[in-house]
C-alpha cells in the first residue's frame, strides 16, 4: 500500500502528470453538469453523435497537412516543395487541432438541435447519418494520408483517448482551464433559464423566454464540452463521461440541484479515482474512468432499489 | 369591461391541411371562457395559438389594453418529460418567474416570496421540498397551476386541467380555478365537459368540425340549437 503511495507521490513530480490531472478534473467536471438536462431532454442522442463528428473533425485536422503536402508534391514538376508549400505545411501542422475541430463540432450541435425539433425520427435519422458518415470519413482519411506510420495507434487514441492526455503541453492546460471556466460560468449564470427549459419548453416560451435561444446555448456548450472531452477519453467515451454521473445522481436524489451538485461530484471523485488507478496499473485512462462512473451507477441504482423495496 | 384579447377570422393548421377556420371571439378582463368541441377540434391547436408556440394559418390574435402577449400563464396537458424529472415542487414553482427575471441571473426576494405565496394559495405550501415525481396528479396540477401564478396575474390558459383526475379532484380543481377567476383573472379553459363548462364559465367557444360552431355568454348558449344538441348526445353517451 504505502508502496503504492510512494509510487504515486514520484508521479505527481511529473508536470504532465499534475497537467493531466487538473484537464481530467475539470473536463469531468464541465461534462457532468450538462449531463442531467441532455439526459432529460431526451438530447443525450444529440452528445453521442456530437462525438463522431468531432472524431472526423480530428482526423482531418491531422490530416490536412498531409494531403496538402501530396497535392503539392503531385503538381510540382521538380518533385521538391516550394519554400512557400512547406511554409503553409508548417503553420497548418503547428495549429491546435481545436481550431478545425472546434468550428466543426459547433456547426454540426446546431444542425442536429434543428433538425432534432422538427420531428423525433427524422431528427434521430439525421444524427445517425451524420455520426456514422463522420466516422467513416474520418478513417478513410486517416488510412489514405497518414500523418504518422501507426496508423491504428492514432485511430484508437482518437478513439479511445489512450494516452493523449499525458502528452499535453502547458498552453493545452492552458486552453483547456479557460474552455472549463467558460462552461461552468456559463452554467451557472443561465442555470434557472436551463432548468425552465429542461422541466417545460412550451410554458417557457410562451411566458415569452426566447427558449431556442437557450436550447441553442445547451447545443453549443455542449460541443464545447464534447471537444474538450475529447483529449480525456476520446470521443466514443465522451457519452459515458456525460451521461452516467446523471443517471447515477437521477436514481437517488429528488431535486434539481442537488442531482446537478451529486452528478458533479460523482463525476470528479470518478475522474481522480480513474487517472490515479490508471497511472498505479498502467490501464488506459479513459475506460479507467468510465469503469469507474458505472460502477458507482450500478451502486446508486441498487441503493434505490433496496430503499424502494423497503419502503 | 376592458377587452383584453381579439380573436379576428382566425384559421388554424399544420402542413397538412387546416384544422378549423374563421374563429372570431374576445376575452375582456374577468371573464371565464370554457373551450369546448370534439376530439381533433383544433382546441389545443388554438390555445398554442394564442401563446404564440404556433403561428395561426390566417386572421388575427391581438392583445388589447395593458395585457401584453407574454403575460399569460399556462397549464399545459402533461408530457412524459414531465413525468420523471428530478425536482422539487419549489424549484418549479419558482421557474414560473424565469421570464421576469430578464437575463438577471438569479431569482430576487419578490419572486421567491411571489412563489411562496402561490403555493400557499394553492395549498401545497407543506410539499414545496417534495419531488415532483411523487406527488399524485391532482398534486402535480396544483404545482403548474402555482407556476402559472408565478408567471401572471392577468390571464390563465388552461388544457383539459382536470384530465386523469377522480371526480373529487376534479371538483377541487375547478373550485379553485373559480376562485381564481374571483380574485379578477380570467381564464380560458378547455374542457370535454360541457356541465362544468354550464357551471362555471361566463363565455362558451364551441369548436365544431373545421368551423366555430358557437361563441357568447353561457346564458345564449344554454338557449341555443348547438348548445342543445351536445347536451343531447351527452346524456345519451351516459345511458
Ligand atoms: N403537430 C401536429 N402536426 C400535424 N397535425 C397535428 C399536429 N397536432 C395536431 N394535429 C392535428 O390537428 C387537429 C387538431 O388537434 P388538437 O390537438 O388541436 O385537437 P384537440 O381539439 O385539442 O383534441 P383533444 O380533445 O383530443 O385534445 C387534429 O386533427 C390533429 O390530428
Ligand atoms: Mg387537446
Amino acid at each position: 500500500m504505502s508502496e503504492s503511495i510512494e509510487k504515486l507521490v514520484s508521479y505527481f513530480e511529473f508536470p504532465f502528470v499534475r497537467y493531466a490531472f487538473i484537464v481530467g478534473l475539470l473536463i469531468s467536471l464541465c461534462a457532468s453538469l450538462l449531463g442531467v438536462t441532455l439526459v432529460l431532454k431526451r438530447f443525450s442522442f444529440i452528445g453521442d453523435g456530437l462525438s463522431h463528428v468531432a472524431f472526423g473533425a480530428m482526423s482531418l485536422a491531422a490530416t490536412i497537412p498531409v494531403m496538402i503536402k501530396q497535392a503539392a508534391l503531385a503538381l510540382s514538376r521538380s518533385g521538391e516543395l516550394s519554400p512557400g508549400v512547406q511554409g503553409v505545411i508548417n503553420f497548418l501542422g503547428g495549429l491546435n487541432d481545436m481550431v478545425i475541430v472546434l468550428p466543426v463540432t459547433l456547426l454540426c450541435a446546431i444542425l442536429l438541435l434543428r433538425t432534432g425539433q422538427n420531428t423525433r425520427i427524422k431528427g434521430d435519422a439525421a444524427v445517425a447519418m451524420l455520426s456514422v458518415g463522420a466516422l467513416a470519413i474520418g478513417y478513410l482519411l486517416m488510412n489514405r494520408f497518414p500523418s504518422g506510420a501507426n496508423i491504428s495507434g492514432d485511430v484508437c487514441s482518437t478513439l479511445f483517448g489512450s494516452t493523449s492526455i499525458l502528452t499535453l503541453k502547458p498552453e493545452d492546460v492552458t486552453l483547456c482551464i479557460i474552455m472549463a471556466a467558460v462552461v461552468i460560468v456559463v452554467y451557472i449564470l443561465f442555470y434557472n433559464k436551463i432548468f425552465a427549459v429542461t422541466f417545460d419548453e412550451n410554458f417557457t416560451k410562451a411566458t415569452g423566454v426566447n427558449a431556442g435561444g437557450y436550447n441553442l446555448l445547451i447545443a453549443v456548450v455542449t460541443a464545447l464540452i464534447i471537444v474538450l472531452a475529447m483529449n480525456l477519453v476520446g470521443s466514443l467515451l465522451i457519452s459515458a463521461l456525460i451521461i452516467f454521473p446523471a443517471l447515477a445522481a437521477m436514481r437517488l436524489f429528488k431535486s434539481f440541484k442537488s442531482v446537478i451538485l451529486c452528478s458533479a461530484v460523482i463525476s470528479v471523485v470518478c475522474a481522480a479515482f480513474g487517472i490515479i488507478s490508471s497511472l498505479l496499473f498502467s490501464t488506459p485512462v479513459g475506460s479507467t474512468i468510465v469503469l469507474a462512473d458505472l460502477l458507482v451507477f450500478a451502486a446508486f441504482s441498487l441503493i434505490s432499489s433496496l430503499s424502494r423495496s423497503k419502503q | 369591461m376592458s377587452v383584453q384579447m381579439r380573436c379576428k377570422n382566425v384559421s388554424l393548421g399544420y402542413e397538412d391541411g387546416i384544422v378549423t377556420e374563421g374563429l372570431e371571439f374576445t376575452v375582456s378582463k374577468g371573464d371565464y371562457l370554457c373551450i369546448l368541441g370534439e376530439n381533433g377540434s383544433g382546441k389545443s391547436t388554438l390555445i398554442k395559438a394564442i401563446l404564440g408556440l404556433k403561428a395561426q394559418v390566417k386572421g388575427d390574435i391581438e392583445w388589447c389594453g395593458d395585457t401584453k402577449k407574454n403575460e399569460v400563464g399556462y397549464l399545459p396537458q402533461q408530457t412524459l418529460v414531465q413525468r420523471d424529472f428530478p425536482a422539487s415542487v419549489r424549484e418549479i414553482v419558482l421557474s414560473g418567474c424565469v421570464a421576469k427575471s430578464g437575463l438577471r441571473p438569479f431569482y430576487s426576494k419578490e419572486e421567491k416570496a411571489l412563489a411562496d405565496s402561490s403555493m400557499k394559495r394553492l395549498g401545497i405550501d407543506t410539499l414545496s421540498k417534495r419531488c415532483y415525481r411523487e406527488l399524485s396528479g391532482g398534486q402535480q396540477q396544483r404545482v403548474l397551476l402555482a407556476r402559472a401564478l408565478c408567471a401572471t396575474s392577468k390571464i390563465l390558459l388552461l388544457d383539459e386541467p382536470v384530465t386523469g383526475l377522480d371526480p373529487k379532484a376534479q371538483i377541487d380543481l375547478y373550485e379553485l380555478i373559480a376562485s381564481l377567476n374571483k380574485e379578477g383573472i380570467t381564464i380560458i379553459m378547455v374542457s370535454h365537459d360541457i356541465n362544468t363548462a354550464i357551471k362555471y364559465a361566463s363565455h362558451i367557444l364551441h369548436i365544431g368540425s373545421r368551423k366555430q360552431l358557437f361563441f357568447g355568454t353561457r346564458e345564449d348558449y344554454t338557449k341555443s340549437m348547438s348548445g342543445m344538441e351536445f347536451l343531447g348526445t351527452q346524456e345519451d353517451e351516459n345511458v
